[in-house]
């Protein structure tokens, strides 16, 4: 009880002495300018509201703010214009005392290389649905890609024109597009096996389109029922009609790290699909960690030898978090100079291998890591984590973000949890 | 259901799959595909003869700075699918990437070397690999900070067979329990009969947490060989959580460490909250680097940081370990990353890369985080292991033992695991028909 009562004289003040801490440590004065309510989104729910320290479980307090505040750290950073420069800002306090010349150069490396802005490709309406077992209304769907857009992601697969026969989910692609004709702030790209779908889509106003190779032989065969060759024949004439047209063409190469059938998958494999998908026209090329089983120690020399013959421009990672490594090799690749990373609002989409196992990586989770390392995306988190909970209840389920799980519950407080 | 998988991952067909062509693989040639010896290259392709030197390590160095000759392989955990397949030997293989060596790939990949300046490339890759220690040791704090935010109050009995066979793992320490008064973590009231029950196991430490003298002495009592004391770099979540400011609980734990040091016990020393507090919000990365200082100056062996709310990214990590780095070693320095926010294993990453050997973690991510109801807390033991060895690092640990240790405490408290890597592997069921 005793310490119920020493956390409860913390309750009035918490909010106090966080902007205090903000103001001092960065001289702003105006806390609109801090992304507060950029986080917020202008949704009450989120707004600051007094921390109630509690021992009991059921006494939920509102600290939602703590967490925000997090956020708020990070969009600090974005704030400062040269958002590494914050970082070693505050190292000035210390750095007088420091006798190991090698460490204060260390992080520069560590960090140097990553882009100041990464666009976020966001797979959620089409990876991420059409893996969902009930067939989730077009509205739904539509109001999804709405939401999306309207927290700054850039670009949001919209659907995917395959036959309706493998992919009931999608089977509403052309109203899912026409419902989006005039939404703006985003590219809509759409997936289209071939020839036939690709002229379906641009029927139904696609403005963008994106193909799917893969790196492994065995897989392709097993999946497609055509040998990589052949798939890529058949996309080359994907790719010539949308030349005609002026219609950008992504190209996704699958298993790029391991294949459920071969095993490790042959980088030099990879480089020859990567530079036949860019020679055939691909204004840029997604390489899929499909089983989630990449680790820094294979996506490095995996990069490595794609970016023998790919321009690190075109290149984007879309890595699976199914064994959790998703973040670390999101990392690895920024720090080789990757500024594309395509990812699933709440981690939409498991893994059809591991029944029960998680798929794509959350893009809350991803942009809570870039806006912590002073990477721009123009996504607003806070809308984001919106779009997030809308999708989520519609299914019925917990979201597949860590980031998005942890700022929506509220905090509790022990105080003896050491 | 796999049929329309099939045609979403891929760009689909219209024609059907021809699912009676596709090969079945019995359970023992998926085993055979997938060894360690099936999969490593030919000698010819490694570019050096057919020389393999397994396990050895050919100087004291614990980083990749040097020039090492050091080849040891390990099967993609992943490969292997079934769990009744026989682990056999497993060796670690380092990665080569274009920057150190080219043997990985052989000689295909020299077609694509010679068409662009990769000189670039391999300036980054060096940098990425120049920090990471050759061998991680993992302090297992599952038996311990794991069980302790459970709520369902484990036997002991279960306790001890829990540090037992994450022992038999390879675990080298396994935090055993803590001496804090029951009336706080009634979870942990059984410590010394943890203690008892543990008494004669070998080839692992399992320190134990002492909040004050009274403890320590409980713990010394109890067989106690190793201890840890817990500070915090937030002066209001010290006050709100031990009830004294940072000075006083410092003041504290040096009669501690000086009683410790009387004895031969080892003394850990936590630092919580160095990146974050529930109530203070940021923390200083100087607050931090005092901290670790004063524990490390009183005799703490080991220096533990703690992001207790999870909240870190190498971008505030980095400043935070700069600092510490400044005034303690960093061999003696441990991080201790919480995964609420989904971001712990790319900040241990990047604190391999600053020069971190030591990494705290929590078999099968036991222990929710006590601010964010229902959210993740520790980072799952499993899922360090498969980035580590997927980096090439040694840890001495067996994933495969861990996973079955996952299995039994989660079965034990009814909960799935908090390891997306002993989910995925748990459940895995490529088998080439199915695909």
């Amino acid at each position: 009880m005793l310490k119920a009562k020493a956390l409860s004289k913390y309750s009035g003040r918490v909010i106090a002495p966080l902007m205090s801490n903000f103001k001092e440590s960065h001289g702003v004065d105006d806390f609109s300018n801090f992304g507060l309510n950029t986080l917020n989104g202008g949704n009450d729910e989120y707004t600051g509201e007094t921390l109630f320290w509690s021992k009991q479980v059921g006494n939920i307090p509102q600290g939602n703010f703590i967490h925000h505040k997090y956020g708020n750290i990070q969009w600090n950073n974005m704030v400062h214009g040269n958002s590494r420069g914050a970082f070693y800002l505050s190292n000035g306090h210390y750095s007088s005392n420091s006798n190991d010349k090698s460490t204060r150069e260390l992080p520069k490396k560590l960090l140097r290389n990553i882009p100041e802005f990464v666009k976020i490709v966001e797979v959620g309406p089409r990876d991420g649905l059409q893996n969902e077992k009930d067939i989730v209304p077009t509205a739904v769907k539509v109001k999804l890609i709405k939401l999306l857009v309207s927290s700054g992601l850039p670009v949001v697969e919209a659907t995917s024109f395959v036959s309706p026969k493998w992919v009931p989910q999608l089977a509403d692609a052309k109203d899912v597009m026409e419902a989006i004709r005039n939404v703006e702030g985003a590219r809509f790209p759409v997936l289209t096996p071939n020839l036939k779908g690709f002229e379906a889509a641009v029927i139904s106003g696609a403005k963008e389109v994106a193909i799917f190779a893969s790196a492994s032989e065995s897989f392709s065969k097993s999946n497609i029922n055509c040998s990589i060759e052949d798939s890529l024949i058949r996309y080359r004439d994907v790719a010539l009609a949308a030349r005609k047209l002026s219609i950008p063409v992504r190209g996704y190469i699958s298993c790029v790290v391991g294949c459920p059938v071969e095993g490790m998958v042959s980088p030099s494999k990879l480089a020859y699909v990567a530079e036949q998908l860019c020679d055939m026209g691909c204004s840029e090329i997604s390489l899929g960690d499909t089983i989630g089983v990449g680790t820094p120690g294979t996506v490095i020399p995996m990069l490595e030898a794609v970016l023998a013959v790919v321009p690190i421009d075109k290149l984007a990672v879309h890595f699976h978090d199914t064994y959790g490594q998703a973040l670390s090799n999101i990392l690895a690749s920024l720090q080789m100079g990757i500024s594309t990373v395509d990812s699933s609002v709440s981690g939409l989409g498991g893994c059809p291998y591991a029944k029960g196992a998680s798929g794509n990586v959350a893009t809350e989770d991803v942009v809570y890591m870039l806006n912590g390392l002073g990477v721009k995306t123009n996504v607003d988190l806070g809308k984001l984590m919106l779009a997030g909970e809308f999708i989520c209840k519609h299914l019925g389920r917990l979201s597949g973000s860590k980031t998005a799980t942890a700022l929506s519950k509220t905090t509790i407080a022990y105080a003896s949890k050491l | 259901m796999i049929v329309s998988y099939l045609s979403t991952t891929m760009s689909s067909m219209e024609e059907p799959l021809g699912f009676d062509k596709l090969p079945s693989m019995r359970t023992i040639d998926r085993i055979q595909r997938f060894s360690a010896t099936a999969c490593r290259p030919s000698g010819e392709e490694m570019g050096m003869g057919n020389c393999w030197i397994e396990g050895m390590s050919c100087s004291t160095s614990n980083h990749y700075d040097e020039d090492h000759d050091e080849y040891t392989w390990e099967a993609f955990p992943w490969q292997r699918h079934t769990r009744d397949m026989s682990q056999g030997e497993t060796f670690y293989r380092r990665t080569k990437s274009l920057g150190r060596n080219h043997m990985m790939f052989g000689n295909t990949h020299e077609k694509y070397n010679s068409k662009c300046n990769d000189k670039d490339i391999r300036n980054i890759t060096n940098k990425f690999w120049k920090g990471i220690p050759r061998f991680v040791k993992i302090v297992e704090v599952g038996a311990r900070d794991g069980l302790q935010n459970e709520k369902a109050t484990v036997p002991t009995s279960v306790k001890v067979e829990l540090i037992h066979r994450l022992v038999s793992c390879g675990l080298s320490v396994v935090e055993a329990t803590s001496f804090v008064s029951p009336k706080w973590v009634p979870q942990l009231a059984d410590a010394k009969d943890v203690m008892e029950g543990v008494r004669n196991l070998e080839g692992a430490r399992l320190p134990v947490l002492t909040p004050n003298m009274k403890g320590f002495q409980a713990a010394v009592a109890a067989g106690a060989k190793e201890i840890a004391v817990f500070a915090s770099a937030s002066e209001a979540f010290s006050k709100s959580n031990i009830n004294c400011s940072i000075e006083e609980s410092l003041t504290r734990y040096r009669a501690v460490t000086q009683a410790a040091k009387e004895l031969s016990i080892p003394v850990r020393g936590y630092v919580s909250c160095v990146v974050g507090c529930p109530v203070e919000g940021e923390i200083p990365p100087s607050k931090v680097a005092y901290v670790a200082k004063a524990l490390h100056d009183m005799g703490c062996f080991e220096i533990s940081l703690g992001d207790t709310i999870g909240v870190g990214t190498p971008g505030t990590v980095v400043p935070m370990l700069e600092a510490v780095m400044a005034v303690v070693p960093v061999e003696k320095l441990a991080v201790h990353f919480h995964d609420t926010y989904g971001q712990s294993l790319s900040n241990i990453l990047i604190s391999l890369q600053m020069g971190i050997s030591i990494v705290d973690s929590s078999v099968a991510g036991l222990g929710g985080c006590p601010y964010a109801k229902g959210a993740s807390g520790n980072v799952a033991t499993e899922d360090v292991i498969y980035m580590l060895h997927g980096l090439g690092v040694q840890t001495n640990v067996d994933l495969t033992k861990l996973l079955s240790v996952g299995e039994f405490i989660c079965k034990h408290l009814g909960h799935p695991s908090g390891s997306k890597t002993a989910v995925a592997l748990s459940r895995v069921t490529a088998d080439a028909s199915k695909i």
